[in-house]
Order: structure tokens, then C-alpha cells, then sequence
């Protein structure tokens, strides 16, 4: 970090606002970049950290100080089970001093996860909630990676679109849109369920959320794969020029998009009930596109949020159900399983495997002390498997599990995921569509996994439909 | 045995016996009253056990820390007599408390 960055950020800040009303946000980015290039040029940039994929070594082989849950293979190498258990049965705050994003602590039991996520007062969601830093040059904000009291006035002014009431009157129009869907997909041939149906759903609602030209709705997921995919942040494999183009193609059309309903509002047209339209009414929010990494920060937010989550929730569903088939029987018999059964999806899948605070302040955990400033990285996808606090055996996919909506996948405390009834209620719709129109859905091979310790993903899932009879 | 009554949002009214020393949301569960998720258990921090109580019982209710402040701030449905139901104990002193239920748990 710059030592001169607090002094000269108020008189550069309001410089750069300034600026941001005359010159266009992809302008800047491209700014941006180019800046970065030079500074890579004469060796003043970050180093950017590359992954080359290794097979892993067994847990067991590793003294527990070489414990390093931030590789982003050990999901894709099926290993991210065994060496969370080992965490969690041996030394579940656990200090990790060299990983390739530097050091961090690791909690991996439901409690202690339960006890950092509700004290924000203790730990700092900011600047970001990833284990690596964001890509140098492009340092977004967003709520999510903000404290109170400023965290709750910029959710506040957004979570109105995924209010309960609102998603009501959406139902339909997802429940036909994921017909649409279905309908078109092909029976007793092999295809990739990632491709033709979680990618093509989640787009079309992204694009229903921020009323984006439904024929570019594909944009959206890449824009939401490169930004979630910086090596340096999650261990993912965007490279850094793709991240800035990306950057820049998003800016262009999302102030555009920003711009014209704007004007549309200032002729006196009825406001739509999108994201971006909620956003220029609220007088918080109004404004934000003058600022400029805000204004980036919160789309890029509402769009990985409502994106990777939900797609690999989808995709991961059909696979539980292959791994235990015996739920697959249980639910044609009795599909008014499905609510149940999605909470348990979303707490067996864990599609965002974790999210990071910063001590703010020494704090003693389960025998150890976390020191102020360090990284604190609460691993969801551990405590979902905590069998201290799931009765039944939380490694099985159990459609009924009692008090599954206990689930750590949405976080709790004040960043629990804004989004969580729209995911739920997309899940819900899609596994009653699916029921309607198919006896199964064969997984025919192992899926592709996506590199990254962040999310837990799939990048294809090849698959074979029976009609129902 | 004082009572409490739950109002669900189309007008159903549940009345419940007090067991004291309970917390509000644990009793509605108990009961089978529906329209607490109370996903977190009670731990004041999911927001799904969102109540808003008669106006006249807000006092008697008791004070709202700045925990369950910042929870109720998640939910846009949040009127001046918001509760989470979770960080309210019930007493002898509620007998009579009137609590309703909003249309949806965020």
C-alpha cells in the first residue's frame, strides 16, 4: 500500500469525480490498464501470481502448518472434503502463513463461523472479500466489502428489488421463461446442462433484474466469470488484459444503460421496477454514477451475485441427485419435497466457498488469538459440513434434512445474501418444471470443475433427459 | 396461563399459551405457527423471524440493541414496531400481547 494513499485520496478523489462527469467510465479503465502496462513495464506493478494445476498430496502426508485451503485445485481434485475435516477435527482456527495470497486464518467449524460472520464489530468485510486483493488499478467498491454504517445505506437502497413482494409478481415470469427453457432442450441425447440450461437461466433473469438487452444477456455471465476469475484475488484463470476489457465493455453498457433511463426518468416516464431504475430513485444512490468505482463496484456485485451462486446451484442439484439416487426416487414420489430439498442443494453445493473479514481488533478464538489486521477467512463450505452441528450425517444429500435452512451458504449477519428468496424461488421453479416434463436426468461423466478457491463450480455437465410417461 | 396472539398476515389469528422465559420466535415455532423461517435459530442474525408487535405493546416489549437494529435494516417490509422475534423474551408480562406477522420472511 501506498504510504502517500490516505493523504492524497481526498485530493485526488474529488478530482477524479469530477473528472468521471466529463469523461466516460470505459475511458478511464482503459486509463487504467494502460497505466497498469507501463507500471508491469518498469517492474513497479503487483506481481500477479499464476496457477499451474499439480496433483495434490493426500492431507494426511501434510504437517498442519502446510495446510493450504487457498489452492484453487483442491475442489476440482475432489481433496477440499478430506482437508477441510482435518482443519476442523485438529485445528479449526488455523493459521496459514504462505499461501500465494499471503497469510490468513482459516475458520472451519459452524460455530466459530457463526461468531466472526455476526461480529462486524470484530471484523472488517472491507476492502474485499476475497483471499487475494482485487486486480491492481481496478479496485471496485461495494457493499459487500463495506461496513455499517455505509454498507446498510447502499443495500438498503437495492434490496428492494429481490423484496419478497416484488418476487411474487416475478414468479411467473420466471416459471415461464424456465418452461421455455426445458422445453427446448433435447430427450434421450447428451448435452451440457451447464450450457443449455444454469447458464441460460440465470443469464435471462440477470437480464430481467437490470432490464439488459435480452439478446446480449450472455455478456452478462462473462462479465461475471472474468470478474469473479482474477488469479490474483481467487486463484482463477482470467488473465489480466481480459479483466480490463471486460472491465471496459461493461462500464460502456452499463452507463449507457444508466444514461438512458436517466433520461427517461427525467422526461417523466413511469420508472421500471429494474435495479438500475431503483437505484437513480433513491437519493443515496441517485448519483453514483459519477462515482465511478462505486458505480462499477455494485454492478459487478449484483451481477456475480445473482450469477455463479444460482447457476452452480443448478447444476449442482442434478448431480446430488445422480450421487444419491435413492433422493432422486424420494422426490418423484413426493415433489412437495422441493423447498426442502433446494435449502439442502444450496448447503450441499456451497456454490461461493467462503467470504473474508480483517481483525479489527486482537480477538481469541477457539484457543488461538487472531491478531489485528490479519485475514480471517470464514470457509462456508467447511461448516456446511460440520458434523458438530448437523445432526444427520452432513456429508449425505439428504432431500428432507430437518433445520437444513440453518445452511451457512448465504452468510448470516448484516451481508447475508440480499438475493437468497430469488435464488430460492428460481431453484424451486426450476426442479417443479423439471418434474413435470422428465422421469431423469443421467449424469454421464465426471463434470468439469471451474479453478478457483472461491467459487464451486462447473464449467460443463454432460447429461441425457428421459421423458416422463 | 397468559396468552399471546399471532395475527399471519391474510388475518389468521394463532393464540398461544406464554411459557416463560421462552423467546417469542421459539414459542411461535413451537405452536406450529407459520411465517417464522428463523433460518439462524436465533442467533440474531438471518432476519427471518421478522414480527411488527400492536403498537401498544412496543414498550413492553423491551429495548432493540444495535445487533438486531442492523438485522431489521435488511428487511424492507421494517415498520416502527419491527421485532426480530428471537430477542424478545416472553413473560407473564406480555399476557395479552398482539403480534403480527409480515406477508413475507426476507
Amino acid at each position: 500500500m501506498n504510504p502517500l494513499k490516505p493523504l492524497l485520496e481526498p485530493v485526488i478523489q474529488p478530482v477524479l469525480n469530477k473528472a468521471t462527469a466529463i469523461i466516460p467510465i470505459h475511458w478511464q479503465i482503459k486509463g487504467a490498464h494502460a497505466f497498469q502496462h507501463a507500471k508491469n513495464r518498469v517492474g513497479r506493478g503487483r506481481p500477479v501470481p499464476t496457477f499451474k494445476e499439480v496433483p495434490l498430496p493426500e492431507v494426511s502426508t501434510l504437517a498442519l502448518q502446510d495446510i493450504d485451503l487457498s489452492n484453487p485445485f483442491l475442489y476440482r481434485q475432489g481433496l477440499w472434503h478430506s482437508y477441510f475435516k482435518r482443519l476442523r477435527d485438529e485445528c479449526p482456527v488455523h493459521y496459514q502463513k504462505h499461501s500465494p495470497f499471503g497469510p490468513f486464518w482459516s475458520i472451519t467449524r459452524y460455530e466459530d463461523i457463526l461468531f466472526v460472520d455476526t461480529h462486524h464489530d470484530l471484523f472488517s468485510a472491507e476492502p474485499i472479500i476475497s483471499i487475494g486483493p482485487q486486480p491492481e488499478g481496478l479496485e471496485i467498491e461495494t457493499f459487500i466489502a463495506m461496513d455499517p454504517p455505509k454498507h446498510d445505506v447502499q443495500r438498503q437502497a437495492v434490496q428492494g428489488v429481490v423484496a419478497p413482494k416484488n418476487l411474487a409478481q416475478m414468479e411467473a415470469l420466471i416459471r415461464s421463461r424456465t418452461a421455455d427453457v426445458l422445453d427446448q432442450l433435447p430427450i434421450d441425447e447428451p448435452f451440457d446442462w451447464v450450457q443449455k440450461v444454469s447458464i441460460e437461466l440465470t443469464s435471462r433473469m440477470l437480464a430481467t433484474l437490470f432490464d439488459f438487452p435480452f439478446d446480449q444477456r450472455h455478456k452478462l455471465a462473462y462479465w461475471s466469470d472474468v470478474a469473479a476469475g482474477a488469479p490474483e484475488s481467487t486463484g482463477g484463470n482470467a488473465n489480466t488484459d481480459e479483466f480490463f476489457r471486460a472491465a471496459a465493455d461493461m462500464a460502456k453498457q452499463m452507463s449507457l444503460l444508466w444514461r438512458e433511463k436517466e433520461a427517461r426518468k427525467a422526461a417523466g416516464e413511469e420508472p421500471g421496477f429494474d435495479l438500475i431504475s431503483l437505484l437513480l430513485a433513491n437519493d443515496d444512490t441517485r448519483d453514483m454514477i459519477n462515482r465511478p468505482m462505486e458505480f462499477m463496484g455494485n454492478m459487478v456485485l449484483l451481477i456475480i451475485g445473482g450469477n455463479d451462486t444460482t447457476r452452480n446451484s443448478m447444476t449442482g442439484g442434478v448431480f446430488a441427485l445422480n450421487q444419491f439416487p435413492d433422493e432422486f426416487t424420494k422426490l418423484r414420489k413426493n415433489p412437495g419435497l422441493i423447498p426442502n430439498m433446494v435449502s439442502e442443494i444450496i448447503r450441499w453445493q456451497t456454490p461461493l466457498a467462503y467470504m473474508r473479514r480483517v481483525a479489527k481488533q486482537d480477538v481469541a478464538l477457539n484457543g488461538q488469538t487472531i491478531k489485528k489486521g490479519d485475514k480471517v477467512v470464514m470457509w462456508y463450505a467447511s461448516g456446511n459440513r460440520d458434523e458438530r452441528a448437523f445432526e444427520q450425517d452432513p456429508d449425505q444429500f439428504i432431500i428432507d434434512r430437518k433445520n437444513v435452512r440453518k445452511h451457512l451458504s448465504f452468510g448470516f449477519g448484516v451481508h447475508r445474501c440480499m438475493g437468497n428468496r430469488l435464488a430460492e424461488m428460481q431453484l424451486r421453479i426450476l426442479w417443479e418444471e423439471i418434474l413435470k416434463r422428465f422421469d431423469h436426468i443421467e449424469v454421464l461423466d465426471e463434470p468439469g470443475y471451474v479453478q478457483s478457491n472461491f467459487v464451486r463450480g462447473y464449467s460443463t455437465m454432460n447429461v441425457k433427459l428421459s421423458a416422463r410417461h | 396461563m397468559g396468552k399471546i396472539t399471532f395475527v399471519e398476515h391474510s388475518g389468521t389469528a394463532h393464540i398461544v399459551e406464554i411459557a416463560e422465559g421462552q423467546s417469542l420466535m421459539q414459542t411461535a415455532i413451537d405452536n406450529g405457527v407459520p411465517g417464522i423461517d428463523a433460518d439462524c435459530g436465533g442467533a440474531c442474525a438471518c432476519g427471518t423471524c421478522h414480527v411488527i408487535l400492536h403498537s401498544d405493546w412496543v414498550q413492553a416489549a423491551g429495548s432493540i440493541n444495535a445487533d438486531e437494529q442492523g438485522m431489521l435494516g435488511l428487511t424492507p417490509e421494517k415498520t416502527d414496531a419491527s421485532r426480530l422475534a428471537c430477542q424478545i423474551t416472553v413473560s407473564e408480562a406480555l399476557d395479552g400481547l398482539i403480534v403480527h406477522l409480515p406477508e413475507f420472511q426476507m
